[in-house]
């Protein structure tokens, strides 16, 4: 598998905080990485210097064999790097085909005043994308309306739109109950996976991690700790009991 | 509301205001200022879409009605004028809008502000160009190469001022309805997100603000060639307040609020100004207090909702 992002000795301190104290990661094409890891140990600075909002003291981050850092998020969207957001980013006087409307009319054209945003071409290929997500409904529904799974699908499906290579995704299931977050990730990884698209995302759920990742990245004080499959960094008792905090007596794969 | 239903109403309101301005011969002057300044509002209503508001637009209204009177004695045709002018407006919001539109908030409406005041003083302190706080006289122009009569030439403003509005109005709807104009409200909430698509937001707000200046501008040029006279007041910054006064009393949710709101405001002011001469401004100051915090989508927002609730029914 060839990489498709590379991180090389990535640095970055906040005051004494090391937020990534020498990040060294490949992660291949079609690959679903997760990375786990507790609160402060640099997930989401890694989301960040690889989507061009954080620059790194020192290292280097490939995209597909080019060195990006220092590239706008403006630049990576348009070489094939979308994200979603921890807090959905949506544009909340807008309805949902809307939004997506935007992200579709940023790709193919955004600057003639003449073409409606809702012209068919676009509404039509929104509504597909919606459809993917099984979401199709909420079309018409203003995006601030909706709720907190309902805006993290919307969110993702915005990213889509803009047909990524890689997509990064910031807690994709966090704030969303129980019942709800497994169906929000069946349908996720399904889009993502029929796309073709690479996905690392940030998550806390290990049953979510469990299931859907095809290796684990355990991040701890700015280090990965650990990396593979799930299987083996799920079982491994120091991971389990520094990151996921249970008694490595316990079963993590039992609800799963 | 439909594009149909606005089209109508918009229609309806411009026979009004020729059945008005010919059944009350001085309110064809008063009504046809309201129209260009409608004209300056619909930009400003852009500006706030994406939660900007610009307390220097009178710059733009000012420059351009200043070109209209330098250049009369030169291109003395109302047709040629009017459309130079808004460009060099158009152009000057450019080159300004390179800059503003790095700053949001509070910092946008002063930065805008400042610059109009330092074209007042300019305005009023090249007195050997400008005549300062005098003003100059704007030459009679031509419509199309036809001289007209004074009478003549006050319906044919009011004709130009009607087709600037259905103009702009029209133009300024396409533009909103477009992603270009979709995105200023995405400006407002989610400038992460808009860059996150590929879509530098500054330039969102950049575009709308040379439309906004080049609107500014045709309302300028309408104003100097109505009432023959520019003087530096024209600059000053309670000429711009006025616009976003007229912006809020409209309402800032269709391309009409700009229209109802200007003519609302022109009229209080002649017929507040006749009845209790010193306090019209205190009138309108009460007729904005009950607008924000009773109303505040504007006229135009009150009237759709009176729509809505009849419809129902």
């Amino acid at each position: 598998m060839t990489a498709l992002l590379s991180a090389r000795g990535l640095k970055l301190a906040f005051g004494g905080v090391k937020a990534a104290d020498g990040i060294d990661l490949d992660v291949g094409a079609g690959e679903f990485l997760a990375i786990i890891g507790p609160n402060g140990a640099g997930k989401t600075t890694f989301i960040n210097m690889t989507t061009g909002y954080l620059r790194p003291q020192a290292g280097a981050i490939l995209y597909d064999g080019r060195p990006i850092l220092g590239l706008a998020p403006r630049r990576l969207v348009t070489l094939g790097i979308g994200r979603s957001f921890q807090l959905p980013q949506l544009f909340g006087e807008h309805s949902v085909a809307e939004n997506l409307a935007l992200a579709i009319a940023a790709r193919e054209g955004f600057w003639s005043p003449f073409r409606p945003l809702m012209r068919p071409v676009w509404r039509d290929e929104a509504d597909e994308v919606l459809a993917r997500f099984g979401i199709l409904d909420l079309s018409e529904t203003r995006a601030d309306a909706l709720n907190e799974g309902a805006r993290k699908l919307v969110d993702i499906a915005v990213a889509v739109a803009l047909r990524p290579r890689l997509i990064l995704m910031d807690e994709p299931t966090s704030g969303v109950a129980g019942a709800d977050k497994m169906a929000i990730v069946e349908t996720l990884v399904r889009v993502l996976r029929d796309a073709g698209v690479t996905a690392v995302f940030v998550e806390h759920d290990m049953e979510v991690v469990g299931r859907f990742a095809d290796r684990v990245a355990v991040w701890a004080q700015g280090r990965i700790a650990a990396l593979g499959p799930p299987d083996e960094v799920l079982a491994d008792p120091a991971v389990r009991r520094d990151v996921i905090g249970i008694d490595p007596g316990e079963d993590v794969h039992a609800a799963a | 509301m439909s594009r149909r239903a606005e089209l109508v109403l918009a229609l309806l309101g411009a026979a009004a205001v020729v059945l008005l301005s010919w059944a009350v011969p001085w309110l064809r002057f008063v009504l046809t200022i309201a129209l260009a300044k409608g004209v300056a509002v619909l930009g400003i209503l852009l500006l706030l879409r994406a939660g900007q508001v610009s307390f220097g637009h009178a710059l733009y209204l000012a420059l351009a009605a200043y070109m209209a009177a330098f250049g009369a004695s030169r291109i003395p045709d109302t047709l040629l004028l009017l459309p130079l002018a808004g460009i060099v407006a158009a152009a000057a919001g450019l080159a300004i809008g390179l800059f503003v539109s790095r700053y949001r908030g509070i910092f946008f409406g002063m930065l805008n502000l400042a610059l109009s005041m330092v074209f007042y003083s300019l305005l009023e302190k090249f007195y050997a160009v400008t005549r300062g706080a005098d003003g100059l006289r704007v030459p009679a122009t031509t419509f199309g190469g036809a001289a007209l009569s004074a009478e003549g030439q006050s319906w044919a403003m009011l004709c130009v001022a009607l087709i600037a509005a259905f103009g702009s109005g029209a133009f300024v709807k396409v533009y909103l309805a477009s992603p270009l104009g979709s995105a200023l409200s995405a400006v407002k909430t989610r400038e992460t997100r808009l860059e996150f698509m590929g879509v530098p937001a500054r330039l969102v707000l950049l575009a709308a603000y040379v439309l906004s200046a080049f609107l500014a501008g045709i309302g300028g040029v309408i104003v100097a060639l109505s009432t023959r006279h520019v003087t530096p007041a024209l600059a000053y910054w309670t000429t711009s307040g006025e616009l976003v006064f007229i912006a809020v009393l409209g309402g800032a949710g269709g391309v009409l609020g700009p229209f109802l709101g200007a003519a609302a405001y022109e009229l209080t002011r002649v017929y507040a100004a006749a009845l209790v001469a010193e306090a019209w401004q205190m009138a309108l100051g009460a007729v904005l207090l009950l607008v924000i915090l009773f109303a505040p989508g504007g006229l135009w927002g009150m009237g759709q909702a009176l729509a809505a609730r009849r419809r129902p029914a």
